[in-house]
């Protein structure tokens, strides 16, 4: 058949599905995407095997292109509810890595509770760990007098706190993740220092004898934080080991499974962030409430959160 | 085969075409994509700061926030791959496998953003682009995502009418395709030069000598033209 001639009869055809893709048609002719798109592969198919032009294997092949486009989806992509993806998806996903959640508990909580009683009796380490100004500041947040606990000298308010922990405690949980993919370097890095950090802190300010504001505001929010912070180092690792062992395949496929597994983590980790700036700004900060209410309160969110990832979603045996 | 092109079989036999994008388009687009951060932020920040004074800071943090990480993300997936800066180069993120980009995946070629911009100014990402066979930095390689150019091919090549003329000699399918793209093009050339490309073809036709007008007769009675 000669070119002309095929173009001819086919124009039709294209012209159709030109129209569908481009969003003009609706309702029934919708329903013949699937038809016209296998026409247009055979049409294709036939086109390059003849030799035709070249402008007319663009055209086609464009258009196969964005029709292939509206019908096919990676499975993956297809199930994204937030409903199963907190009842299901992120729970198994923490399970399913316990050991790597392991990994990252020890290497963030053993350095930490070393440091605070380390502190305890050599108080002046800290000045090894912080400059003057962080630490006069850190002192002044956590003033028995101030009624309102955590907050800088300026008295930002609740909002204003809220709106900082999402920018700054999400951002360092999305990058301990991510940099996992220097081979875990950039996690373990990370999840070192915030640990030496925030254990320097806590047993600085206990020795100073602020603990009666200190452990009262922390006890709140430490469940989802301190969790986040292991749950997003947790997947970070599970990346860079498996481009440092990647077992029988080739490294960047290794990658790439890993990414794939461990974005529950990340994504259940950003909300577990969200929740705890939450809790932060508007119930730890407050100096009204009595220590042994936060602790009780704190105590509760800690039984929560522990009973959510050991028992919620396990409908699938997972 | 061009080494450009990255071909994806369907299961219905055919082979897609994709053409991986390279390190100056991207960039561009990105350059594109950070002013028009920048111009949302300030949108929004302005009048806020404005009406709310102090208390602004709290709302304008999480705004950031969500420029910051999720501007990518969110167009790319619910505007066709595209951020603004992709579509003005028309440009697209796609699965490897052809697939239009889903949550996980632009969630994860966007995080990794944190380490491809290491040193400075995506500095391993360009390594990793210029290492790897379809421009994939980093942050492709771990959500298995592509960034191609999208622009649909101008679908105005036409054959100039001559008066059809069958070829001296059988030709090959190859042979054959060939001269019809060069009809396709003829006229965008200079006519000098038309005529010193078509003598390129005198070999095949078996003649001493070809012009332009000889192939686009060949070209239009190889495709049926009147």
């Amino acid at each position: 058949m000669k070119q002309k001639q095929f173009e001819h009869i086919n124009t039709p055809i294209w012209d159709t599905l030109e129209k569908i893709l481009d969003g003009e048609t609706s309702g029934d002719a919708l329903r013949r995407l699937p038809q016209l798109y296998r026409s247009l592969c055979q049409h294709l198919a036939l086109a390059n095997e003849r030799f035709y032009s070249l402008a007319l294997i663009e055209r086609l092949d464009d258009l196969a292109m964005r029709a292939h486009q509206r019908l096919y989806q990676q499975r993956a992509s297809q199930r994204l509810s937030p409903l199963t993806f907190f009842s299901e998806t992120f729970p198994a996903a923490v399970r399913k890595h316990w050991r790597w959640i392991l990994a990252a508990t020890s290497i963030f909580y053993l350095p930490l509770l070393l440091m605070i009683l380390w502190l305890q009796a050599d108080p002046d380490l800290i000045y090894a760990i912080m400059d003057n100004t962080t630490i006069s500041s850190l002192e002044e947040m956590y003033q028995p007098e101030h009624s309102r606990i955590g907050a800088a000298r300026d008295a930002e308010t609740d909002l204003g706190m809220f709106g900082f922990y999402i920018y700054n405690n999400t951002s360092i949980g999305f990058r301990n993740y991510a940099s996992g993919l220097l081979f875990g370097i950039g996690t373990l890095l990370i999840l070192l220092f915030n640990s030496l950090y925030i254990g320097a802190a806590a047993g600085h300010i206990t020795q100073i004898g602020y603990s009666s504001t200190f452990w009262p505001f922390v006890a709140g929010h430490s469940a989802f934080e301190l969790t986040a912070i292991v749950i997003s180092a947790a997947g970070g690792l599970k990346l860079g080991f498996s481009l440092l062992a990647p077992g029988r395949r080739k490294r960047l496929d290794a990658l790439r499974q890993a990414a794939l597994e461990t974005a529950p983590l990340i994504g259940g980790a950003a909300a577990m962030f969200l929740l705890a700036a939450f809790v932060e700004a508007f119930w730890s900060s407050r100096g009204d409430v009595p220590a042994h209410i936060k602790y009780a309160v704190g105590a509760v969110l800690w039984a929560v959160m522990l009973a959510y990832f050991s028992l919620v979603g396990k409908r699938h045996g997972s | 085969m061009l080494d450009t092109i990255r071909e994806i079989q369907t299961p219905e036999g055919i082979a897609l075409r994709l053409r991986p994008a390279g390190p100056l388009p991207r960039m561009y687009a990105w350059l594109i994509d950070l002013l028009i951060r920048g111009i949302i932020f300030t949108i929004i920040a302005i009048p806020m700061g404005y009406l709310l004074g102090k208390a602004s800071a709290g709302p304008l943090a999480i705004i950031a926030f969500i420029i910051l990480w999720f501007y990518p993300v969110l167009f790319e997936v619910l505007h066709n791959g595209q951020t603004p800066g992709k579509q003005y180069y028309q440009l697209r993120a796609l699965h490897d496998d052809g697939t239009p980009i889903g949550w996980t995946s632009s969630l994860l070629r966007n995080l990794m953003r944190t380490v491809d911009f290491l040193p400075f100014l995506y500095g391993l990402g360009l390594v990793s682009m210029l290492l790897t066979r379809d421009f994939r930095r980093l942050g492709d390689i771990t959500a298995g995502s592509l960034v191609v150019h999208s622009d649909s091919p101008e679908h105005t090549h036409h054959i100039p009418a001559a008066t059809s003329m069958p070829p001296p000699v059988p030709l090959t399918a190859a042979e054959q395709q060939i001269i019809i793209n060069y009809a396709e093009r003829a006229d965008r050339f200079h006519p000098a030069r038309a005529n010193e490309l078509a003598a390129l073809a005198a070999p095949i036709l078996l003649r001493p000598t070809a012009n332009k007008k000889d192939l686009l007769g060949i070209a239009n009675w190889v495709t049926g033209s009147s």
